[in-house]
């Protein structure tokens, strides 16, 4: 046996597995064309965002008559739809696996639980 | 053998570090960093929680547009918003192969990032000059703490981009994809900041 | 019949025992060449302080969480003998200095700090990072087929935040007016006025936070990520799950008291209100803060993370006894499915009961009824684990060498843990019950006889893998008979104690009740001496621990002849670089113990290919390796 035998076990690196597999990372492996019609989507999102923070202050000054609940709705849907293109496209969550959506509505059930509890917990008619 | 591969060689391989796992479809970071963030949408929600429970439960609450620099924290909001652009832009470049163009995205994002805090540097010092501190009410209380850890997390951002555009970015010549992933992560977090953001404007100036 | 069997080692054809000497020949080849490479040889500060490896880092939290657990438990030691005797001056106690127990009389003010770090060390600085950082990161990745955790780095620095923030609520001791002393619970507004040390317990929480996040994140992407090839979810050891659900209820449940940190830190060192309602005043003067702060906003904060925490200091114990039953019964676990389901919903129940600790805040009937229900429902699963673990006795063939004795005894215990939580979890029973003793006697029985046995049950049990030498039978005994005797001496008669109404955090014991003096005399200096008792008896624990480490006999690779990887497929130590010399492939479940099939032995290795020889001393390297075999 020489100094430098070497045992030929079978690969099993992940980049092999990968590309054996033909799989590969979507986000990786766009075409040029691909990417160039997401980066119109972001700006198209950016200027959506853009508009809805300019609504959000006008809202605001429109709103000042009106009971305060009436305002914190509005300023809560608003945000809601910013945050969701914020979410969907810049963090490309409306392309993303199952297992991520899967964390985040566990952690948006806990979120609830931990904004209600509370203060459910201390408002009538639950007092 | 040159010195980046020694250095590789005693690093054990990880599986799944840059390409994705067939079942999971996910990279390491990937999910590394969404569980993050879910921990995150945890912390901040307790204090979005402790914000409503206070609120609900006092008699007089202050209301922060009656003081507040409405304007200003609007530019700030814009700002924010124009920095999680420059960093898909960076990403997307960086797919592309084009490593120079990313690097400038990146470097937009952190002066973006940089004038936020100066902004906020402003609206402090306007809040000391006028008597107005932590300890006045638990409105101003909040108001610090909430966009105090904001700030923190928009430092901790910058101090991540700024490592991977400068140094950080030798990994580039190593494995183009392992740092495309990592300016991927990085973009995550950041548009994570520039979300929490995007709700706490409203809550604390406009409501 | 002499057949001698061939493997096919990548492209050859050779005898089993011609290729179990050429993988060891290039191993050895291997680890040369790794030294050869000029300055690559690790430095001592990069193997063994800094290390990325998640063997050495789970040893160095175990280290670490022995040495808090035994300084936690001597807090209550010296607690126990102002309880047993109170008044009595002890020369032990002048260790505490005359500012706390002047003459070898311990203050109230020490007795309160006492107990506060006594709770808040056991729990964060000994329980956790040893049941979760210490067995956790040395297992799960050697369990799944890993070769190390996902972000091996990620891992360093967890270990290199919980080491600061244990020393920061270490140095917390020489703070003016000492350390924190308002409970591990620190409610406000005790807590927001109380001395500096207050403010270093808070500091070194958010390291400890911080360190367990970093943590969480690991093991569930390491969890998911990393399974070798065939270990399916439902082929996972109990333990491996039992640590996933664990690490989800770090992830979501710690941010919560992150935040109340920063809220009483800005309370005390920025002079907010966050917990402090208007009008209060301290010993005659007016408090001088805005006020209109809440000091139930605290408690609902802390409580969102501490409910799931006990689960946290439960599960990875359930896990580990799970293990150990399936081992020395010789069979698999009864209902893996069941305990599968069970974990689960119990993570998932853990978020929404927490307010059961706050029964006696003045909360509606509406809100008491919905926590009472969620409390009684997360019940049930509890009780399915125990169930399936105690129904896996029957019919088995048992071991009962020590760390079965610790299973076998945690089952009971938790049983009792448990069953007294049921009155707690009813505000009715709850009201009488509440801040007693009784309270303390149920967390404690679930905790100490429970979760603690259950580590010295780990420990006895993986101690052959992590050293490759045998821990000391007999001693292991002793440890165990003192122990379970002396634990259960200290504990049972909290119940009674807490029944006749004996409150929590009282300086003497209960003596100045009139009603239930008599009974707090009576039981509390047995219970002291039943504390150090236990002491005692964790002699042999310690001396068989180091003994054994440097003089043990040295123990095979399978010690136990069990069918999990971390001991079928690797050595014992398991190799420093990478764990496996080959990544194994997975073919059946965890427990295939006595599987009428398989002749050659009563147990059956997940990764074991059958027909190939049965795992050498290599600990089944070659089986892993073989692709495939004949006959000669």
């Amino acid at each position: 046996m020489s100094e430098h035998a070497i045992i030929d076990v079978p690969p099993h690196s992940a980049a092999d597995e990968a590309e054996h597999a033909g799989v590969h990372d979507p986000n990786l492996h766009h075409s040029p064309e691909e990417i160039k019609r997401e980066v119109r989507v972001y700006l198209i999102v950016f200027v959506a965002l853009a508009a809805l923070t300019a609504v959000t202050v006008a809202s605001f000054y429109a709103l000042k008559s009106y009971p305060v609940g009436v305002a914190i709705s509005v300023a809560l849907i608003i945000a809601l739809v910013k945050g969701s293109l914020v979410a969907g496209y810049f963090m490309h969550l409306l392309t993303e696996k199952k297992l991520i959506y899967a964390v985040l509505i566990l952690t948006v059930f806990f979120f609830a639980v931990l904004i209600w509890g509370p203060w459910l917990h201390h408002s009538s008619p639950f007092n | 053998m040159d010195a980046h591969a020694h250095a590789a060689e005693h690093e054990i391989e990880i599986p799944y570090n840059v390409y994705p796992r067939p079942d999971t479809g996910l990279y390491n970071g990937k999910l590394g960093i969404w569980l993050f963030l879910a921990s995150e949408v945890m912390l901040f929600g307790a204090l979005f929680s402790s914000y409503i429970l206070l609120r609900t439960g006092s008699v007089n609450w202050p209301r922060g547009y009656t003081f507040l620099n409405i304007p200003l924290a609007t530019a700030n909001t814009f700002i924010l918003i124009a920095s999680s652009v420059t960093v898909v832009l960076a990403w997307a470049n960086l797919r592309l192969g084009n490593l120079k163009l990313g690097r400038i995205f990146i470097a937009i994002t952190i002066a973006c990032a940089l004038l936020f805090l100066v902004n906020k540097g402003i609206e402090y010092h306007h809040e000391f000059v006028e008597g107005r501190s932590p300890a006045t009410n638990n409105f101003m209380a909040l108001y610090f703490t909430l966009t105090g850890l904001h700030g923190l997390h928009v430092i901790g951002g910058i101090v991540v981009f700024a490592y991977m555009a400068g140094p950080g970015a030798k990994m580039w010549h190593q494995d183009r994809n392992r740092y495309t992933n990592r300016i991927e992560i990085a973009g995550l977090y950041w548009h994570f900041v520039d979300l929490v953001w995007i709700f706490l404007f409203p809550t604390l100036y406009l409501l | 019949m002499a057949q001698r069997r061939q493997l096919r080692v990548g492209k050859e054809w050779m005898y089993a025992g011609d290729a179990e000497k050429l993988l060891r020949e290039a191993m050895r080849i291997q680890e040369e060449e790794d030294g050869r490479h000029g300055g690559h040889k690790q430095s001592f500060i990069r193997k063994y302080i800094f290390s990325i490896d998640h063997k050495w880092i789970g040893i160095q939290y175990g280290m670490t969480a022995l040495c808090f657990l035994l300084f936690g438990f001597s807090l209550m030691l010296l607690m126990r003998l102002q309880l047993g005797w109170p008044g009595h001056a002890f020369s032990l106690l002048k260790v505490l200095g005359e500012s706390r127990a002047p003459g070898g009389i311990l203050l109230p003010e020490a007795y309160n700090q006492l107990g506060a770090m006594h709770g808040t060390i056991m729990v964060f600085l000994a329980i956790v990072p040893l049941a979760v950082g210490a067995f956790g990161n040395y297992l799960v990745p050697l369990m799944i087929g890993a070769p190390d955790m996902a972000f091996p780095r990620l891992n360093m620095a967890s270990y290199w935040m919980y080491l600061p923030g244990g020393l920061v609520m270490l140095a917390s001791f020489a703070a003016t007016g000492g350390t924190a002393q308002s409970g591990w619970t620190s409610y406000p507004p005790l807590s927001d006025i109380a001395t500096e040390g207050q403010t270093w317990w808070l500091v070194g929480m958010i390291f400890l936070i911080t360190s367990s996040l970093l943590g969480s994140v690991n093991f569930i992407v390491t969890i998911i990520q990393l399974r070798a090839k065939g270990m399916t979810w439902m082929r996972l050891p109990f333990f491996v799950w039992a640590q996933f659900v664990t690490s989800f209820l770090l992830l979501l449940a710690f941010p919560p008291l992150e935040a109340a940190g920063v809220l009483q830190l800005m309370d005390r060192v920025a002079h907010t209100s966050f917990f402090l309602p208007s009008g209060l005043v301290v010993s005659g003067t007016k408090l001088a803060v805005a006020g209109g702060g809440n000091p139930l906003l605290w408690q609902h904060l802390f409580w969102f993370l501490a409910h799931p925490e006990v689960y946290v200091l439960i599960l990875p114990a359930m896990g580990i006894i799970g293990e150990i039953i399936a081992n020395n019964t010789r069979k698999p676990l009864w209902g893996y499915k069941s305990l599968v389901g069970a974990v689960t919903f119990l993570g998932f129940m853990s978020f929404v009961v927490w307010a059961h600790h706050m029964f006696m805040t003045g909360m509606g009937t509406v809100i008491s009824a919905f926590f009472q229900t969620t409390t009684m429902i997360i019940s049930i699963p509890s009780v399915i684990i125990l169930t399936a673990l105690l129904m896996s006795l029957w019919g088995g063939s048992i071991r009962f060498n020590v760390p079965m004795l610790f299973a076998l005894a945690f089952l009971p215990m938790f049983g009792i843990g448990g069953l007294t939580g049921l009155p707690l979890g009813l505000a009715a029973t709850d009201i009488h019950l509440h801040d007693t003793y009784y309270v303390i006697g149920h967390f404690h029985y679930v905790v100490a006889p429970g979760t603690i046995f259950a580590m010295f049950a780990g420990i006895y049990y993986w101690f052959p893998k992590i050293t490759g030498k045998r821990m000391n039978e007999f001693l292991g005994k002793v440890h165990f008979w003192g122990s379970f005797v002396a634990i259960n001496g200290i504990f049972m008669p909290m119940f009674a104690q807490g029944l006749a109404g004996v409150s929590r955090r009282l300086y003497d014991g209960g003596l100045q009740y009139h009603h239930a003096k008599e009974i707090a005399a009576a039981t509390n200096p047995f219970m002291s001496m039943s504390a150090w008792t236990l002491l005692v008896f964790q002699a042999p624990f310690i001396v068989n621990f180091f003994w054994s480490m440097a003089f043990g006999k040295k123990a095979e690779a399978n010690f136990w002849h069990a069918t999990t990887l971390e001991w079928a497929a690797t050595t014992s130590p398991p190799l420093a670089h990478g764990n496996f010399a080959v990544i194994p492939v997975v073919h059946r479940g965890p427990y295939e113990y006595s599987t009428p099939e398989y002749t050659e032995a009563d147990y059956l290795p997940q990764h074991h290919v059958i027909g190939a020889p049965p795992a050498t001393s290599g600990g089944g390297m070659l089986t892993a390796a073989a692709v495939a075999q004949r006959e000669a």
